[in-house]
Parts: C-alpha cells; structure tokens; sequence
C-alpha cells in the first residue's frame, strides 16, 4: 500500500486527522514516565491501561466513525451491560451453550442498532436525541427482564476454556485478550476508512450529506450499517467482559459514552462529522487510559485525574482546530511549474 | 427534426400542500444547451431536481431516449447518465479534491473483498479535470477542498460532473459565484459538451451567458412554463423582462434612475 500513500511531507502530516492526537499522547506519556516513575512504564503498568484502552477502543472506533458519518450513538452506554446480561442470562442462568449467549448478545446489539439507525434516518431526529432515548430504554428492558428473570440485578457465568481463551483471559497473566480483539477492529476498520472505497462515502456524508445524497450514495443505508455496528462492538465488550470476569451487573456502561466521545474527540475526529482518522482514534484511546490509569502510579491523588482529562480535552480540541485550519490553508507551493 | 434525448410531459410537483410545478412539458435536443431561465423561487432546481433522481414528480412522466424513466435515487439518473451540479454544495470541505471528486464513484484497485480506493488514479484525474476548466493553480489532488475558494470548488464540482456526464449534463447556476475568466471557462466546456452530443441543461440569472450558450430558452414563471422558444426568436429585452418574471425590466430600470436623480448623492 505503500504506492498509494503520500510522501510523508510538511503538507501531508498536517493533513493527517491524527497528528495532534499523536503530539497529545507524546506529551501524556512522557508526564506520566516523568512522575510515575519506572512502575508506569514497566510491562504490568502498561497492562494496566492497555486492558481500559482495549475495551474502550472496540467501542471508540465505530461511535468515532459514526461521527465522521455526522452521528452519535450515546445508547451505547446501556448496550454494554445489555450484551454482557443477555450472555449471563442465556449462558449462565439458563446454562445454554456460551456460544448461544454471544450470538444472541450480537443479534440484540444488532437490532438495537438497527432501531438507532432507522429512527434516526426515518424521522430526522438528531440520532444525539434518537440515541438518549434508546440508551434509557435499553437499561431499563435490562434491568426490568434481568429482574424478572434472574431475580437479580447480577448473574454469574462459567465459560468453558474455549470461550475463556478467545474471550476472557490473561495473556501472561496480566494482559486482556481484548486487546488483540481491539487491534483486528483498528485494522478493520482503517481499511474500511482509508483505504476501502466505502471510507469515502462515510468522509462525505459527515462533510455535506445532502451533496453525498446527490452524489449517488446511499447515505440512509450506510448510517444505519454504522449504528448497527456501534451497538454490536459495545454488545461484543460487554460480553466479553462478563466472560472474563464470570459474571454481568445491569449497571455498568454510563461510563462509555463520555470516555469513547472523550477518546474520539482527542483522536482528531470533528465533532460535526466530515474528518477524522482511526489511527487518531486509537491514539485518542491510549491517551485517555494513560491519564486514567497513569494517575495511580503518581504521588497524586487520583481524584486529580478528572481534571487532567477535562484540560486534556479542551487542548486536544484546540490543537486539533488548529491543525486542521492548517491543513486547509496548506498548499505544497505557489511557485509555477 | 432530430428526436428529444430527455421529455418531459405533464410534470407536476408538490410539497405536501406546496405545488412548485405545474404541467411543465419540456424537450431537450442532444447536442444542444437548454437555458432553463426564471425568477427566484420560480421552480429551475425543483425541476432539476426531478431529473436528477433527488425528487419523484408528483405525476407526469420523464421520457429518456424513448424510455420511461422513473429514477428512484440519484444514482439510477447517474447510471442512465445523468449528471448535476445542483445550486449549492456539491464538494466537500475536509476531503481531498481527488476523493471529492470521486464520491460515489471511486476507482477502484486490486481484487475481491480487499479493493481499495485508488488514491492516485482520482487524483490524476481530478486534478486534471480541473486544470482543464481552466484553473490551473491547482496541482495537488491531496488539496483539501476547503482550501479552496468558492469559484475554485465550483469548478471542482462541474468538473466532475463533465466526467460523469455521458448523456445529459445539469449545470444550475454554475456561473453564479466564478469571476469573469473562470465562467468564460464554463462557458466553453458547456459548448464543448453540446459539440460531443451531450443534451445540457443550463441555469442561470445572467442574460449574457444564457445569450452566448442557449440554443434552447424555456422561461418558468411561479412553478409554470411561461415561453419556450429557440435561439433568435426574441430580442435581448424581451428575454430580459422573462428572466425578471414578467416585469417590464425597462419601467424598473426607469424607475431607478428617477431614483437616483432625485436624491443624488
Ligand atoms: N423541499 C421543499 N419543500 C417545500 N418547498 C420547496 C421545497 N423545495 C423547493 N420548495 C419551494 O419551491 C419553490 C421553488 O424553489 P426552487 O429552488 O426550485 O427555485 P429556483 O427557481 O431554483 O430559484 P433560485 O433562482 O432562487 O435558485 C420555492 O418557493 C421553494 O420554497
Ligand atoms: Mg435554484
């Protein structure tokens, strides 16, 4: 692919979405390397936020292209323990096979998305108001049928070695398998951004839909295959994880939806759509799990770390704007040829 | 006397309670430049917008080439041909010229599953699309768009649709935002594309340019066609007084100027 790529130029970093987000990760890093000492870049510091960042980043990438494509999908936030209860109660409480209970996670994570989607393309409601609306309804059909099937608002589950290895275990002992899971979606989903003609489409869309519309692309088609996709992956975690801990609580998610918007917004993705990059959005990612975690290793008190991550923000924000006014204004040289 | 590439019969159009158009029959000639004339709000891009496949016509028929056509998107009418610059958009701020260029259509490499966007052929290609409309300065199919300035995308935008326009071309105001040397441009490729054969459809507001180009005038008025006539058959004025709805343009004029000299200064 290296052909088709452009020389690596002044003009052709800044017009890559995620050079900031790789200045805002140089600088977390070396922070945190600074006052966290030898235990925060040593193998088990870096487990520890590599295993907050795999989990986040499943999640991160789609919502991020959703916001490329001009959306947001907030309803996430419930769909993660919505998938990892529907896979404890199939495969747990009902003792059906585990691979049943991450089938019929996905297809629930499917049809919520789907349900996303077509509102959002049917009625014209921004998808930010579609998706708060699903994202209440959701946590409460999972709490609600949790209740009233289980008896509790907890449910524990035992995955056989073959689940557990995919799914749920420590890679030597300390790191997530999640994390391989987090860099096959990156990969898939660079090449359906980048480098498939279909990354096209989603770039246009969040640029000017009505002009994608005309242009010939089947703009409805494409954000309702997005937010399927954003439910599944936050569907997929949250399996996962009810794997790797053999057990699911209806409650825990909230959290999600602002550190994956935190994660893409960091990562160099325009909040109004249009621009964006994947490699900025695992970028994103890291930087968030570094502040988050890279805290503990410190001498500072980790209730410092919120406001780290809101100043974090607002330069990210601002780096970005700025780099992308850059680009814009960009040209190779003025001089004739 | 040659056959319509594209016929209109009948062509009604309403918003729920709203009628844009009402009963517009309209032929357009291949080889030949269409000037669709009219007033703000008179119905030109709502009629475009039927035959581009944006709009389905509230009732009446679109003949192409003999055949009905019904285009359920904007894709079926660039597949049968069709292609528009609508009035506004067109291009996309914070893509690349070479990707804007090509949404919808990207060229494609390699095989199976695992094609990817050629980056290099769109860029070629773009980039020299626009060098042919005139605009020279730019060199860099990686440029994003909305470095560019307002006559610059638009020429982005009709050079795109000269590239993809087989049978019929739609340009709706394409002048409207060029300086002087770069609608002269449009001009040209408009005539160049009637030479090749290509039916145009042209809309615009300036007298001059609907002058140079038209073969063809239809004139709509609030949602109607108020005259249909071919080159030559009336005068500069009365073309005039059409384009402006009706109105006497000269008694506005006139008016004007008593304005202007009874409050001078
Ligand atoms: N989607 C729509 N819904 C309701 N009304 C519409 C819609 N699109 C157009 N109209 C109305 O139809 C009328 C004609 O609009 P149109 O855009 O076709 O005018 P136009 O001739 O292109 O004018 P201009 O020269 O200003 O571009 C206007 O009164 C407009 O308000
Ligand atoms: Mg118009």
């Amino acid at each position: 692919m290296s052909d088709s790529s452009p020389k690596l130029s002044f003009g052709s970093l800044l017009r890559r979405p995620e050079t900031g987000s790789f200045l805002g990760l140089a600088a977390v890093f070396l922070f945190f390397t600074i006052f966290g000492g030898s235990n925060f870049a040593s193998l088990n510091g870096a487990a520890s936020w590599l295993n907050v960042a795999a989990s986040l980043g499943i999640i991160a990438i789609p919502i991020g292209l959703l916001m490329i494509a001009g959306e947001l999908d907030i309803s996430i936030g419930s769909m993660v323990p919505a998938g990892s209860m529907t896979c404890a109660i199939i495969s747990g409480h009902f003792g059906l096979p585990i691979a049943v209970g991450v089938v019929a996670a996905l297809c629930l994570g499917a049809l919520v998305g789907l349900v996303n989607g077509l509102l959002v393309v049917r009625t014209a409601v921004p998808s930010f108001i579609v998706t708060l609306g699903t994202l209440f309804a959701v946590a409460g059909l999972t709490l609600g049928l949790s209740v009233l099937i289980t008896g509790t608002t907890s449910v524990s589950i035992k995955a056989g070695p073959e689940a557990k290895f995919l799914l749920g275990h420590f890679i030597g002992g300390i790191y997530q398998v999640t994390i391989l899971w987090w860099i096959a979606a990156a990969i898939f989903w660079g090449f359906v951004l980048h480098y498939s003609p279909y990354g096209n489409w989603i770039l246009a869309m969040g640029g000017d839909k009505v002009s994608a519309r005309n242009a010939g692309i089947p703009t409805e088609r494409v954000t309702i295959f997005l937010f399927m996709c954003s439910s599944m992956s936050a569907a997929f975690v949250g399996l996962s994880q009810a794997i790797l801990y053999n057990s699911a609580q209806v409650s825990a998610g909230q959290s999600y939806i602002f550190n994956a918007i935190i994660s893409v917004v960091v990562g160099g993705v325009l909040l109004t759509g249009g621009y964006g990059s994947v490699v900025g959005i695992v970028l994103g990612t890291l930087t968030f799990a570094i502040v988050n975690q890279g805290i503990y290793y410190t001498p500072f008190d980790a209730n410092w770390a919120s406001l780290i991550i809101g100043v974090l923000l607002l330069v990210a924000v601002l780096m970005n704007n700025t780099f992308r006014k850059m680009a814009l204004s960009y040209t190779p040289s003025r001089k004739v040829k | 006397m040659p056959t319509p590439l594209l016929t209109l019969q009948g062509i009604n159009k309403s918003f729920g309670p709203i009628d844009v158009l009402h009963d517009i029959n309209l032929e357009v000639y291949p080889g030949e430049v269409l000037c669709l004339l009219g007033d703000n709000g008179a119905g030109k891009s709502t009629l475009i917008r039927l035959l581009s496949g944006v709009h389905k016509p509230t009732s009446g028929t679109i003949t192409l080439a003999g055949k009905p056509a019904a285009f359920a998107s904007p894709r079926d009418a660039s597949n049968a041909g069709i292609a528009t610059v609508h009035q506004f958009g067109g291009t996309f701020p914070l893509m690349s010229i070479g990707r804007s260029f090509f949404v919808g259509e990207e060229p494609k490499k390699g095989w199976g599953p695992f094609k990817t966007f050629d980056r290099k052929t769109a860029n070629d290609i773009a980039v020299k699309a626009v060098r042919d409309l005139g605009i020279t300065r730019i060199t860099d199919g990686d440029r994003l768009v909305g470095g560019l300035s307002g006559g610059e995308r638009q020429a982005l935008a009709i050079a795109r649709a000269v590239h993809f326009g087989a049978s019929v071309l739609i340009l709706d105001e394409p002048t409207a935002a060029l300086g002087v040397k770069e609608a002269a441009h449009v001009l040209r490729i408009v005539l160049q594309a009637r030479q090749k054969g290509i039916a145009v459809i042209f809309i615009t507001h300036n007298v001059v340019h609907a002058l140079t180009v038209g073969d063809h005038f239809a004139v709509l008025i609030k949602g109607a066609k108020a005259a249909d006539f071919r080159k030559g058959e009336k005068t500069r004025e009365e073309i005039t007084d059409l384009m402006a709805g009706g109105e006497q343009m000269a008694e506005l004029e006139a008016e004007i100027k008593s304005y202007m000299s009874n409050h001078p200064g």
